[in-house]
């Protein structure tokens, strides 16, 4: 540990190996790059409700924009915002401060893989100003169109290997390395630098969630490295895996996708969950309801992942066989995780719950989650989603799962730990709007949209001024409600980008544990010296000792001897 | 790290180890996408028999036994690490990267040869009589051969670095953990082996 040891602005605080300074990185990355897919939805959306219209801040939005807009916007807020923020940023605040101990177990290689990340973003931001423009052919990628010259590629070498397509190729590519390079630092902090007396079951649930995550990345990812391998080919020298003129099969890089891409949700679900776990039990001061179970749960749900996949390709013709056993894989995931929610329910239950802003956040991504989860149950039927798939419907299904985990997961740790890594408090009334007008304008955005698309308003279509079924009403004034809706939720933010700000500069000094909790976090000092600890904790009881009879302050902290 | 060793009580595996365990599942995860992929177009195309005529078996088997034959020399030098013998360690990591040497060599003779025949990664002639099919054969050929050898020039690369750092008396542990990485190339390498050149 390096007391006293005056370090270089760089060294500190940009090629830092402290695992804090990291993951703070990660989450600043992340949060940029969701201001960058906030404008791309605001333009679409502006555009989606007054086609034609000038769009305030931008101009004339051209068809081919709107593609590439709403192809960047996936691309940017599942793997440049979900990931950095949840798995990354999180990881690495709290992983090694949780298990007791003073950084990861390859701190260099943690500093590179955020670097190698932040070099993902840029190559992705590069394929906007580079000739042809960004990739537009959707998030997924889906072949023909992004191979074999169908859109932004060209068959000279030099000009396909910066068209971008191959830039989005690139940089997925370089973002699994970064995440991978992540992964094996989770794991392998876990599994040998937990303090004196961390056994397994003593570890709190979001290290176990965030482990488990990384594990199923790490196991889902590998065929979509090799499958975009195929596909920057297939792009820039002309093979043929994804042309079915040549015998290759563009029906493969779907199966390759997905077969990452439905983990991936998981992926995404599990550390916010993770947070869900820490917070519900220090603000009911009770126990967390069956904690093993919860862990039990989580790794059956790891092992489901990878057989849900086909749930996506339902209309791509496959047999119909097999449709019915990933319609059956689908549902059957969704048990593990009531499980889990209903643990958190159990959680509540009885207990003396304290409305403090994390915790506000964490009821309402439980409240949202289940309108997200329920309506994946409809879409997990092949024969309903063969009517609903690549509607609005599916569009707000999704936003209600991804949006409540990734930005609500995300606030409800930021407003939790927040003043313990960065040492000040914040202002709970600007908290409190923030959570209020997020819900509102975030449901006013998305719950009608189920309707439009019910009514068969598909989700690619950049002007619906020509079909008759959405055009009229109520469907279109929806459209501009959702619309103006998205804008507040996209102000609304200011509210969190003020608290933020107003706390750096003359926020008070926050208490070593200011919500009395537990886990071994709020043991050090606030904030965290570099390497966390003066002496090494010892562990000696679960995270969750709450409301504990005739303990002195109601919980006893995981160090804390008899 | 010595100095966190008082926070431990639980360190089984090495450090080390356990991260290139972690590492070797991700690659072959990423190479078992990429066999199977290839297997499930093989039992579509039974046509791709006939393409695999034209890889050189005995290229291959010599490539193979020059790949065992480093491993082998990977686990000597280990072996005279761990006995902290630096010099003749030295000398058995310099042996296995001749090796990795020797087998790009022979793949790039092959190479040239299936070139020379028209056989590339998009081979335009067949694509051109309508023989797309067969293309996609060689298309696999040069991803999963070239996708190993990117490998094989990772696996030298290390080597060369640890050798290095063993000369200063640097992580001497470093050498089982490049030895691993050493083995998974060598795996990789005996299932595409039969699946590129045997399987005719």
């Amino acid at each position: 540990m390096e007391h006293g040891h005056k370090q270089s602005f760089a060294s500190k605080y940009l090629f830092s190996t402290d695992h804090k300074v990291i993951g703070i990185q990660y989450i600043t990355v992340g949060l940029l790059m969701a201001v960058i897919g906030g404008f791309l939805a605001y333009v679409f959306r502006y555009n989606l409700a007054f086609p034609g219209k000038d769009i305030p801040l931008f101009g004339q939005l051209l068809p081919q924009q709107y593609n590439t807009f709403i192809t960047n916007h996936g691309m940017i807020m599942v793997f440049w915002v979900g990931m950095p923020i949840l798995l990354s940023g999180l990881g690495n605040l709290l992983i090694p401060t949780m298990v007791g101990t003073d950084d990861m177990a390859f701190p260099f290689l943690n500093m590179l893989s955020f670097w190698i990340f932040t070099l993902s973003a840029i190559v992705l931001i590069a394929a906007f100003f580079v000739p042809g423009g960004a990739f537009g052919g959707g998030w997924t990628m889906y072949p023909p169109l992004s191979a074999g010259g169908y859109m932004n590629t060209s068959p000279d070498l030099l000009t396909a290997l910066f068209s971008g397509t191959s830039l989005m190729i690139l940089a997925v590519a370089l973002e699994f390395v970064a995440m991978l390079m992540g992964g094996i630092n989770f794991l392998v902090t876990t599994i040998n630098k937990r303090a004196k007396g961390m056994t397994p079951w003593r570890i709190p649930l979001i290290v176990w969630f965030l482990d488990i995550a990384s594990v199923i990345f790490m196991f889902s990812c590998g065929p979509l490295v090799a499958g975009a391998f195929m596909l920057l080919l297939d792009n820039i020298v002309g093979t043929g895996f994804f042309d079915a003129s040549r015998g290759g099969d563009p029906i493969l890089w779907q199966h390759l996708f997905w077969f990452f891409g439905h983990p991936e949700v998981y992926v995404l679900l599990l550390p916010a969950l993770g947070v869900l776990g820490e917070i519900i039990p220090v603000f009911s001061r009770k126990p967390l309801f069956a904690y093993k179970t919860i862990i039990y749960l989580a790794l059956a749900s790891a092992v489901l992942s990878v057989v849900v996949w086909a749930h996506h390709q339902f209309v791509s013709g496959i047999d119909p066989r097999m449709a019915t056993f990933f319609s059956v894989g689908t549902i059957i995931i969704s048990i593990p995780f009531a499980g889990i929610f209903l643990a958190f329910m159990a959680t509540l239950w009885g207990g003396s719950i304290k409305f403090t802003v994390p915790m506000m956040f964490a009821l309402g991504f439980v409240a949202l989650f289940l309108v997200g989860g329920l309506t994946g149950l409809f879409l997990g039927s092949n024969a309903f989603d063969i009517y609903a798939h690549d509607s609005y419907f599916v569009v707000a299904h999704f936003h209600y799962t991804l949006f409540p985990d990734i930005f609500f997961g995300f606030f409800a740790a930021f407003y939790f730990w927040f003043p313990k890594y960065l040492g000040k408090e914040l202002n709970v009334t600007l908290g409190k709007i923030h959570f209020w007008l997020t819900t509102i304008f975030f449901n006013s955005t998305f719950f009608l949209l189920f309707f439009n698309g019910l009514h068969g308003q598909h989700r690619r279509i950049n002007d619906y001024s020509f079909f008759g079924n959405v055009a009229m009403e109520p469907y279109s004034t929806f459209e501009k409600v959702a619309t103006i809706s998205a804008i507040c939720l996209i102000l609304s933010q200011l509210v969190f980008v003020l608290n933020l700000f107003k706390t750096l500069s003359s926020g008070k000094k926050a208490a070593k544990n200011p919500w009395n909790a537990a886990t071994l976090e709020w043991v050090t000092d606030t904030p965290p010296i570099h390497g966390n600890f003066e002496t090494f904790p010892e562990v000696y009881r679960g995270p969750y000792e709450y409301s504990v009879p005739d303990a002195k302050d109601d919980f006893i902290p995981q160090n804390v001897a008899n | 790290m010595s100095n966190n060793t008082k926070a431990l009580d639980i360190r089984q595996v090495p450090q080390g180890r356990l991260a290139m365990w972690t590492l070797i599942a991700g690659e072959l995860i990423i190479f078992g996408g990429l066999i199977a992929v290839y297997l499930l177009n093989r039992i579509r195309y039974p046509e791709w028999g006939a393409e695999a005529v034209h890889t050189s078996t005995m290229f291959g088997a010599i490539n193979t036994c020059v790949l065992l034959l480093s491993s082998f020399t990977i686990v000597l030098a280990h072996n005279e690490a761990n006995k902290n013998n630096i010099k003749r360690a030295q000398l058995y990591m310099f042996l296995t990267i001749v090796g990795g040497l020797a087998f790009l060599c022979i793949k790039s003779i092959e190479y040239s040869r299936e070139i020379s025949e028209g056989l590339t990664f998009t081979s335009p002639a067949m694509v051109a009589k309508g023989e797309g099919v067969k293309s996609l054969f060689w298309s696999f050929y040069y991803i999963m051969t070239g996708l190993h050898a990117l490998h094989v020039i990772a696996g030298m690369t290390t080597i060369f670095i640890i050798m290095m750092q063993i000369g200063k008396g640097k992580n001497i542990h470093r050498v089982e953990l490049a030895g691993m990485y050493w083995h998974m190339v060598d795996l990789v390498w005996i299932f595409l082996f039969p699946l590129l050149y045997i399987a005719k």
